[in-house]
């Protein structure tokens, strides 16, 4: 079989070692229900609650404030509907930004047409918003401010302590969706005025299929998900035992691992070497940046092709071109940032992770060179 | 996705490039739809004798422009004419549904080159090729 050089660590991760481990027992020798009052059921409750620790800790929260959800789209969704059941009386308004993740904007767009309004805040070539038209966006009605943590696509790091700072001088909630910055950078729910935060599973080397949010104590968010009444009440549904201990315990592995400085060498090094192929740019933050993402644009290129030559290589990644994302507009992260339609089709995203080696680096900056020259002999529009 | 024919036409494509002393070119698409694709032939005594294209665009676009080339070359005017886009479609075994519209250019891109064939040589094109749908360079309604 050929080489693989995974890629794609934002789409998803490989289950980590430290998952592994903490996940199998609970797959065929303490199978328990949590809700069973018998010892193989506690065991496996004191499993959950092992688990919540981790991750209360990990995020500087506290175990009653963590609950366990199916996926980080889930969380979202949870967050943003029941904030805009629970606030309705107060006002109808959200806040949040044009580069969120779909599980985000979908939900939002769900909500317009429950009669609710939301403000979509511009942001800049770099993906940052401006805190002063965050302020100005804020209105009497405004009910709840929803703001990534950090950028799929570009890399993004936002500036999250200002903004919950924003939303709590204003009495107005504020959720973060941590999925791609979460096990990334350090997140401290205190620091950063937080109410809900949310995280899954997958992207930190956990099981695809189980998620977090966090609800700051005190705010009682009604349940999204009815039924048995686990998680007090707050997500029914058996909970999926196995997937919580291998979330809690990638979660604890790459924040113990925190900051991800080699990650960052080897991230720019890998930009330094692709952005001396001519008529490429680098998209996103150049400071405050995610360890692991590396996006670009190569001009007069379309991205679902690179995607596989790519392959044929063995090297797998992403784009945020139409023709990768299935529909007829490129990204609307890159079309966010101010991107031409034409440049954003010419899009590539390579996310490294920590088995990322120097080696690897070298072959994709040599691979990915000869198949940007490929294909622009290739173009039309290509001009030297 | 693709079929294993569409892999292998855009892992190695036919006719790639430009023709010296092409006498029909034809361009269809626009960059910021994600695909161009332009086509060259020499046409003599009404024979495609050769034939190449440049494309911008996905996979499927780029194994279409191929299939198209290779389905042109050697042919009549007419023959070509009667390539339609299901034609380079079941070439290659068949393309997912949303890249249906790469095939469609590719035969856009056929009838254009020869509808710069016959400007070039001062003839009216509309009643041989029939309306393009190119709808800028043509005076009647549809």
């Amino acid at each position: 079989m050929k080489k693989t050089i995974y890629l794609d660590n934002a789409a998803t991760t490989k289950v980590s070692k430290a998952a592994l481990d903490a996940m199998l027992p609970f797959l065929h020798e303490r199978y328990g229900n949590p809700s069973s009052v018998y010892s193989v059921g506690r065991d496996a409750k004191e499993a959950m609650e092992t688990a919540r620790n981790k991750v209360a800790q990990a995020i500087g929260a506290r175990p009653e404030e963590i609950f366990f959800t199916g996926c980080g789209t889930e969380s979202n969704n949870w967050a943003l509907k029941s904030v805009a059941a629970m606030r309705k009386e107060k006002g109808q308004h959200i806040i949040t930004s044009t580069i969120e993740h779909p599980a985000v904007l979908n939900t939002l767009k769900y909500l317009e047409t429950q009669g609710y309004e939301v403000t979509y805040l511009g942001v800049d070539k770099f993906g940052q918003i401006s805190l002063d038209a965050l302020t100005k966006a804020i209105r009497k009605d405004t009910i709840l401010i929803s703001i990534m943590a950090a950028n799929n696509e570009i890399g993004t790091i936002f500036p999250t302590a200002e903004i919950g700072k924003i939303a709590s001088d204003n009495g107005i909630l504020f959720h973060t969706d941590a999925v791609q910055a979460a096990g990334s950078i350090p997140l401290d729910v205190r620091k950063l005025n937080v109410d809900l935060l949310t995280i899954s599973g997958h992207k930190i080397g956990a099981l695809k299929g189980v998620g977090v949010l966090f609800i700051k104590k005190g705010l009682k968010l009604p349940p999204l998900i009815h039924g048995g009444g686990q998680e007090h009440g707050m997500r029914s549904g058996t909970e999926n035992v196995a997937g919580i201990a291998g979330l809690a315990a990638a979660l604890e592995y790459r924040v113990s691992r925190l900051p991800q400085d080699n990650l960052t060498k080897k991230r720019d090094r890998l930009i330094e070497g692709v952005l001396k192929i001519k008529k490429s740019a680098f998209t996103g933050d150049p400071v405050n940046r995610l360890p692991g993402i590396a996006s670009f644009v190569f001009e007069a290129i379309e991205g679902e092709s690179m995607l596989l030559m790519l392959d044929a290589f063995g090297i797998c990644a992403s784009s945020g071109s139409a023709c990768s994302s299935g529909s007829l507009d490129p990204s609307h992260v890159l079309l966010g940032i101010g991107l031409p339609h034409e440049i954003a089709h010419g899009s590539l995203r390579l996310s490294l992770c920590e088995d990322t080696t120097d080696e690897d680096i070298d072959y994709v900056i040599e691979k990915l060179t000869d198949v940007v020259d490929k294909l622009r002999k290739m173009s039309p529009v290509w001009q030297e | 996705m693709y079929s294993e024919k569409v892999m292998e036409h855009f892992a190695n494509p036919r006719n790639v490039g430009e023709i010296e002393g092409a006498n029909a070119i034809g361009e269809v698409g626009n960059a910021k739809c994600g695909d161009i694709m332009k086509i060259f032939m020499k046409i003599e005594n009404d024979i495609i004798t050769d034939v190449s294209f440049k494309t911008f665009g996905c996979g499927a676009a780029v194994a279409t422009s191929s299939m198209a080339t290779e389905l042109v070359k050697g042919k009549t005017i007419k023959e070509a004419l009667n390539i339609t886009n299901k034609a380079v479609t079941d070439a290659l075994d068949g393309l997912p549904g949303e890249k249906l519209h790469c095939s469609v250019l590719a035969e856009q891109a056929i009838r254009a080159a020869i509808t710069d064939y016959y400007k070039k040589n001062a003839m009216d094109p509309l009643p041989i090729v029939g309306c393009d749908l190119n709808c800028s360079d043509c005076a009647s309604e549809h």
